[in-house]
């Protein structure tokens, strides 16, 4: 009965289910293709970007690791990225658990505060930060870059340390201290490892949003500084080098791996949970 | 228990303390000192909002942002809500399969994504190679620095953005009545249109909301793939405050920016609620 009727529905709407499976495979080949694209262009021998490459060659990959003015924002980025996913983790985590475990007055003014930068136009925080910090000096340094990065990444370490947060029953901790755990024992033997999923998946999105930040730093970074996105932006307004393509091929396995490394956070919390 | 513990536990909204701060630093002030700015110069005056409402070129902007945000929205929910519905029609273990491909360019650079609409779309980009290799044009088509580019390149990085508010509400829909509904004499297009649509329109209003809004304020992707007809105000106060140096202007055109923002989530608030929006961190 169950199998007769699940034939004739499958008989009946075949044409339409294609359709959606055609259209779908199409959607994705678009969301995926101009990841796939960079891969032959950065391994490609021609002296300009051209397609279908000629020949295999590293050239532009050694270009990269050789040439200062790449490798000096390389790691002015990996800085930056690094001191702005501890202040946003650090800020984040600390506001996450004002908010969800205390009731106060103008929580939800507080709570609508936060993550405002998210959904404000980048732009606007942007020249924002520039007219201020250029009064008060702090354009072109990195604690400049690391306070207006902070602000993006912020809103992304809440949301998940709070969504972690919530399934928390506190009396675990209460019982923790009625059984004799001083307070800091209580927490790191009890919250922290709740909520440490949420924190380690945040402070990976505060990393990789301040890493491929753009608009406040091309404000921000004034005439000396160099992050690697604002290097690239001027490499492709310029002309478009095949450098910036080998240098596309290392940001997507950089995201990938990120990617990998959540998605195994993920799992592991998942099956502590329910195992 | 210690009184430092009591004083935790009584106390513990004072851990949001550092991020208020922070944020009044940051945020607050150099936000106020902005309206400020775009209001006197040097005594108070309306004269850089009369200007950017005014002045043809800037309203063109304006009217040009609207035009190009709704395009995008409408081509992210056209391409995102089969997608998303698909991805909530089949097993946990497919879903996760189908979604690498809207979360992996999620996480690419946005600077890369915008270099590969470039070198794909380009005049000697890698379709229009093909496409004369196939003979099927004679002239490069021109894809790049034009509305069709900047289409192109945005509705690619609010896709995912759609499609994950549309999955999250589509997940939710009782199967049951679809079952339901196909029991009592509809056919599979009747019970799409009748029952499953009207219960996705949450998050259709969510998706295009968080679309539209994101899409208003682009810098980047108009600025790399669109042509001079294309400049979104996003552009306008860029150039007006690296190239003229116009602040006042520049401060007053980023407060439209901001009060549209804040005018559309405020009509969304009024009818849906905000909180649905923001991953649901408050309760």
């Amino acid at each position: 009965m169950n199998s007769a009727d699940s034939k004739s529905f499958a008989s009946k709407t075949d044409w339409a289910s294609l359709l959606l499976y055609v259209a779908c495979g199409l959607i994705a080949f678009y969301m995926i293709l101009p990841i796939l694209i960079v891969f032959p262009m950065s391994f490609s021998s021609a002296e300009f970007l051209t397609f279908p490459p000629p020949g295999f060659s590293l050239k532009w990959f050694q270009r990269y690791f050789s040439d200062s003015s790449w490798t000096q924002p390389t790691y002015i980025s990996f800085q930056i990225a690094i001191m702005t996913m501890v202040l946003s983790t650090i800020l984040g985590t600390l506001a996450a658990m004002a908010l969800v475990r205390s009731r106060f007055w103008g929580k939800a003014a507080a709570n609508s505060l936060i993550l405002a930068p998210m959904i404000i136009p980048v732009i606007v925080i942007s020249i924002a930060l520039y007219g201020f910090f250029a009064k008060i000096g702090l354009i072109g340094t990195r604690a400049g870059l690391v306070f207006g990065h902070t602000m993006v990444c912020v809103p992304f370490v809440v949301i998940t340390v709070s969504a972690s947060l919530k399934g928390f029953d506190e009396t675990l901790e209460m019982a923790a201290m009625i059984c004799g755990a001083t307070r800091l024992k209580a927490f790191m033997k009890i919250t922290f490892p709740i909520i440490r999923p949420g924190m380690i998946s945040g402070a990976l999105f505060a990393f990789i949003i301040s890493f491929d930040e753009i608009v406040i730093s091309m404000f921000l970074c004034g005439i000396e500084t160099r992050t690697l996105p604002l290097k690239m932006w001027e490499g492709i307004r310029m002309e478009i080098s095949p450098v910036i393509a080998a240098v596309s091929t290392l940001l997507i396995c950089l995201s990938a791996v990120l990617l990998i490394f959540l998605e195994i956070i993920r799992r592991r919390t998942q099956s502590t949970i329910s195992g | 228990m210690s009184v430092i513990g009591v004083l935790l536990v009584r106390y513990r909204w004072i851990l949001i303390l550092p991020l208020l701060i922070y944020l009044f630093i940051f945020f607050i002030t150099p936000l106020s000192r902005d309206i400020i700015v775009s209001l006197w110069d040097p005594e108070f005056t309306l004269k850089h909002y009369i200007h950017f409402f005014t002045e043809p070129v800037y309203v063109m902007v304006i009217m040009n942002s609207f035009k190009i945000a709704a395009m995008v929205t409408l081509f992210s929910l056209l391409l995102g809500y089969p997608y998303a519905y698909l991805l909530s029609g089949v097993s946990d273990n497919t879903a996760s399969k189908l979604l690498v491909f809207v979360i992996l360019p999620f996480w690419v650079s946005l600077l890369v994504r915008n270099y590969s609409w470039m070198v794909l779309l380009g005049r000697h980009g890698v379709f229009n190679m093909i496409l004369m290799n196939l003979g099927l044009v004679s002239r490069p088509v021109k894809f790049l620095y034009s509305t069709t580019g900047v289409n192109i390149g945005m509705v690619h990085i609010m896709l995912p953005y759609m499609i994950l508010s549309l999955f999250a509400v589509m997940k939710g829909i009782d199967r049951n009545l679809l079952k339901a509904a196909q029991n009592l004499g509809a056919n599979r297009f009747q019970t799409f249109l009748r029952v499953f649509l009207p219960l996705s329109l949450p998050g259709i209003a969510g998706g295009c909301l968080i679309v539209f809004i994101m899409a208003i304020g682009f810098f980047i992707t108009p600025a790399l793939l669109g042509g001079a007809k294309d400049a979104m105000i996003a552009q306008l106060i860029e150039q007006n405050v690296s190239l003229m140096l116009n602040w006042g202007f520049a401060f007053a055109a980023s407060f439209v920016l901001l009060f549209l923002t804040i005018i559309i989530l405020m009509i969304y608030n009024r009818f849906l609620g905000l909180d649905r929006l923001m991953g649901g961190s408050e309760k």
